[in-house]
């Protein structure tokens, strides 16, 4: 938690409502999200008990396992939601793109949009990736035939909730998440978990503050769970007596009626709040960069639709070691630029960078744009500007550091004087971004009078590691990938 | 000293406790409000929902019932299964039968359990619903038996049956870290129940056997906990209530946690206790929404890594009086000030649209 996010918490507090920590969406939205609120039945391993599911607000629809432990019935779901989801996938596979790659040589395409599922919660995203792991491996044949639709919706759900582990990505969201990214509320992380409350906190109903809105919606009896997790109160008073009606029914229609009805109760509050939260979420502007991630999720829909049109397997229960290698570091590198990137596109968010003396504001005072060091074998131009700031400047001469404006840009510290009134003069030897020739062009390098922010943080390219390929990887490492049946 | 935590209470009977309840008070073991009302058996629910502040610590029906259909289907035939997993688990070779001893049921439970378990003789043996003690702020509780002990090449284990999934090997860390705190209540009580005997204390392992339904059928697998740390954390937390005078003393004369007292007196009282609300309370104690309630305003009642970003300055309008500089921090927070000043400077800058 930096200083900063904490300080719009404790303003949300003050205020009676949510304050904003961004100014900017650091999140791509779709026009046209697949909107899923699950429910799953208390004591079971991930067994559905309902969902609401549609790409738009007036196209909820419902989906119920009137028997939740009876498994023909959950896979009769499973076909189902496939009948939905599947078609959704399929209408982003029409148009194309070309991508240069290995430097222009060659191209590969891609989708030019990509679909976007969008849950409540977090734990909404760990339905969805255990309800892709109890299907993916089911089989057309065998011993318990399943719809065909089934496995590769299993395959598809976990792609998406393997997507979801990726910082940045937003393929699969959960609206609590995304909401927080951009907003603080006046209580704890934890609390923040509760769709309803977070809501109440962005946008209290008039006449309540946030404080009130988000107590009110914690009541299971005014406000239903946003799921998957049912009330238990529920469960007790109303679901149970209306399972065992329907069971004893025997596919009576009217009592098939009651339990869906009671279930789209307990769906709708919720389904009602993620498009709200899909609206606040409209109406911030995207981030510069967001497009650019967003193309990363549409290289990675396009990769595993091209897999699973090619009859690729299931994803495997578990990786491997260096699959689980390779991973963990395509991770952590996705975490570190996405931080970056979201402080390149956001001033408030470089602020938090600026408290924690990554990057400081300043005004340019001098500029010598002409500067050519000829010291090497032949000159080069190398400009230095002097900027004064009142931040602290803890980074050391010689550093390399970057500006937001003209990212392509090194500027590397060469003397830092700190002066007697609270101002420090920071003088800076630049290069890149100016072509490849002796002047540069008009812009590329900052002008006296302008304010100018720079960073530690590099927006650049990482290089990854090298590992072994699986057959070279020894035993003691979990060796070749083991193969999957069931 | 009996004669004033039933007074605290109310003249009630104490709150009956199982491994749940005991494990539930290492939650924030920093909490003297706490410490006291269960120090005296005080029925917390009743409390909060006097105050107006009811808990939801609800349990679904469909939760229950799977519990006990699973456990059933493990236990059953003479527990053959049960021994099965627990050896395979232990790595010992699984013997070709084991005696089953089901301890529940008729009375004097507590004197067939210990005879039970104390008799020695070291043949592979399972002990179902053995009845266990522990000694809780001066008070004997027994806890409410749900638990295996299974005895095999001569040690003890304690066996969890829960019906939470492990899928892949994984399962949910809240959960079990649960069972992981419940497990050690029963590894102390069966180790002082061998100790009181005159054996050797050590014989219960510190391993506890974990079965759980593997990925999203019925079949069972069994799962290793270690539990010395949960061990630790738990006899500190019963040290500290077997200290219940000292905790007592600290009390303000007439203190009442009497469900039928008037709610604004026992508002009134509790509130002269010392509390130490957090968000992990939810989870944990049936006054958190009181206490919540309470604790409005305070810059922990938002988790501690917000107090602690905040220089950890307890109350949310000194964060922002001193934000705004409208307030001279005192020396102590002198650093604090310059932090909150210039994250609420470089906020406004950003916010008023400033490019960085
Ligand atoms: S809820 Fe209140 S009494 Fe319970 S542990 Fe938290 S602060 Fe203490």
């Amino acid at each position: 938690m930096s200083t900063l996010r904490a300080l719009a918490r404790a303003q949300a507090v003050a205020a009676g409502r949510a304050q904003p920590v961004a100014t900017v969406r650091h999140l791509h939205l779709s026009d046209r999200p697949l909107v899923l609120v699950p429910l799953a039945l208390a004591g079971e391993a991930n067994a559905p008990l309902a969902v609401l599911v549609g790409a738009a607000p007036d196209e909820a629809r419902l989906l119920v396992v009137p028997q939740p432990r009876n498994r023909d019935q959950r896979f009769a779901f499973a076909a189902e939601l496939a009948g939905i989801v599947l078609p959704y996938l399929d209408s982003f596979r029409g148009v194309t793109e070309a991508v240069a790659v290995d430097r222009g040589r060659d191209v590969r395409h891609r989708y030019v949009d990509a679909p976007q599922l969008l849950v409540p919660n977090p734990a909404g995203i760990t339905f969805l990736r255990l309800f892709g792991r109890s299907t993916r491996f089911r089989r057309p044949d065998g011993d318990h035939p399943v719809y065909p639709s089934v496995p590769l919706l299993g395959r598809w759900l976990t792609f998406f909730a393997e997507r979801a582990e990726q910082p940045g990505s937003a393929a699969l969201l959960a609206m609590t998440d995304a909401l927080t990214l951009h907003w603080a509320t006046g209580q704890s992380a934890v609390e923040d978990l509760h769709l309803p409350a977070v809501l109440g906190w962005l946008d209290p109903p008039p006449g309540s503050t946030g404080a009130e809105a988000a107590l009110r919606a914690e009541d299971p009896a005014l406000v239903p769970p946003a799921g998957p997790a049912t009330d238990p109160d529920f469960d007790n008073h109303r679901l149970a007596p209306a399972i065992e009606a329907y069971a004893g029914a025997e596919d009576d229609p009217a009592a098939y009626d009651e339990l869906a009805g009671l279930l789209r109760g307990q769906l709708a509050p919720t389904w009602e709040l993620m498009w709200r939260g899909v609206g606040l979420m409209r109406a911030l502007p995207p981030g510069a960069r967001v497009a650019g991630r967003w193309a990363g999720d549409r290289d990675a829909f396009t990769g595993y639709a091209e897999h699973v049109d090619a009859d690729g397997g299931p994803q495997p229960r578990r990786d491997g070691a260096v699959a689980a290698a390779l991973r963990l570091q395509r991770l952590e590198r996705a975490l570190t630029a996405w931080a970056v990137q979201r402080a390149y596109d956001d001033p408030l968010v470089m602020a938090e960078h600026r408290l924690a003396g990554e990057a400081f504001v300043g005004e340019v005072t001098l500029a010598d744009p002409k500067r050519v060091d000829d010291s090497g074998r032949r000159p080069v131009l190398r400009p230095r500007i002097q900027v004064v700031t009142v931040e602290p400047v803890p980074m050391p001469v010689g550093a390399t550091l970057y500006s937001p404006a003209r990212p392509g840009q090194k500027a590397t510290v060469v003397f830092v004087t700190p002066g007697g009134d609270g101002k420090t003069e920071v003088v800076l030897e630049l290069s890149g971004g100016m072509g490849r020739g002796l002047t540069a062009p008009a812009g590329s390098v900052p002008e006296v009078g302008e304010r100018i922010c720079l960073t530690s943080l590099s927006d650049g390219y990482l290089p990854g590691g090298v590992f072994p390929t699986p057959e070279e990887t020894p035993w003691t490492h979990g060796g070749p990938p083991e193969h999957h049946d069931g | 000293m009996e004669d004033r935590l039933g007074e605290i209470r109310g003249g009630g009977p104490p709150r009956r406790h199982n491994a749940r309840t005991i494990a539930a008070l290492t939650g924030n073991p920093g909490c003297t409000r706490r410490a006291v009302l269960d120090s005296a058996g005080a029925d917390k629910p009743a409390l909060a929902e006097r105050l107006g502040f009811p808990a939801r610590f609800g349990q679904s029906r469909f939760a229950i019932t799977r519990g006990n259909a699973f456990e059933a289907q493990v236990k059953a035939d003479g527990g053959v299964e049960l021994l099965r997993l627990v050896a395979e688990r232990l790595g010992v070779p699984v013997p070709a039968g084991a005696t089953w001893t089901d301890l529940g049921g008729d009375d004097d439970r507590t004197a067939r359990s210990r005879a039970a378990l104390t008799a020695g003789g070291d043949g592979p043996a399972l002990f179902d619903h053995p009845l266990l003690g522990l000694d809780v702020a001066g008070r004997r509780v027994h806890l409410e038996p749900d638990l295996v002990a299974a005895r095999l090449a001569g040690r003890f284990h304690v066996v969890e049956i829960k019906s939470f999934p492990v899928i892949d090997g994984q399962a949910d860390p809240a959960k079990v870290a649960a069972a992981a705190i419940q497990s050690a209540v029963y590894v102390l009580a069966l180790r002082e129940l061998l100790a009181a005997a005159g054996r050797d204390p050590e014989l219960v392992s510190h391993e506890v056997v974990l079965i759980c339904p593997h990925d999203f059928a019925n079949r069972p697998v069994a799962s290793l906990l270690d539990v010395r740390r949960q061990l630790l954390v738990l006899r500190r937390q019963l040290a500290r209530m077997a200290r219940v005078d000292d905790l007592l003393e600290t009390l303000p004369a007439g203190f009442t946690a009497d469900p039928a007292a008037d709610p604004a007196t026992l508002a009134a009282a509790l509130h002269e206790v010392p509390a130490r609300y957090a968000p992990d309370c939810l989870a944990a104690c049936e006054l958190a929404f009181f206490c919540r309630h309470e604790a409005r305003g305070q810059t922990g009642a938002l988790g501690r890594p917000v107090r602690e970003a905040l220089g950890g300055v307890p109350a949310v309008a000194d964060v922002l009086a001193l934000a705004e500089g409208v307030r001279t921090p005192e020396p102590e927070q002198a650093e604090a000030a310059a932090l909150l000043r210039a994250a609420a400077r470089l906020r406004a800058d950003a916010l008023a649209g400033n490019p960085a």
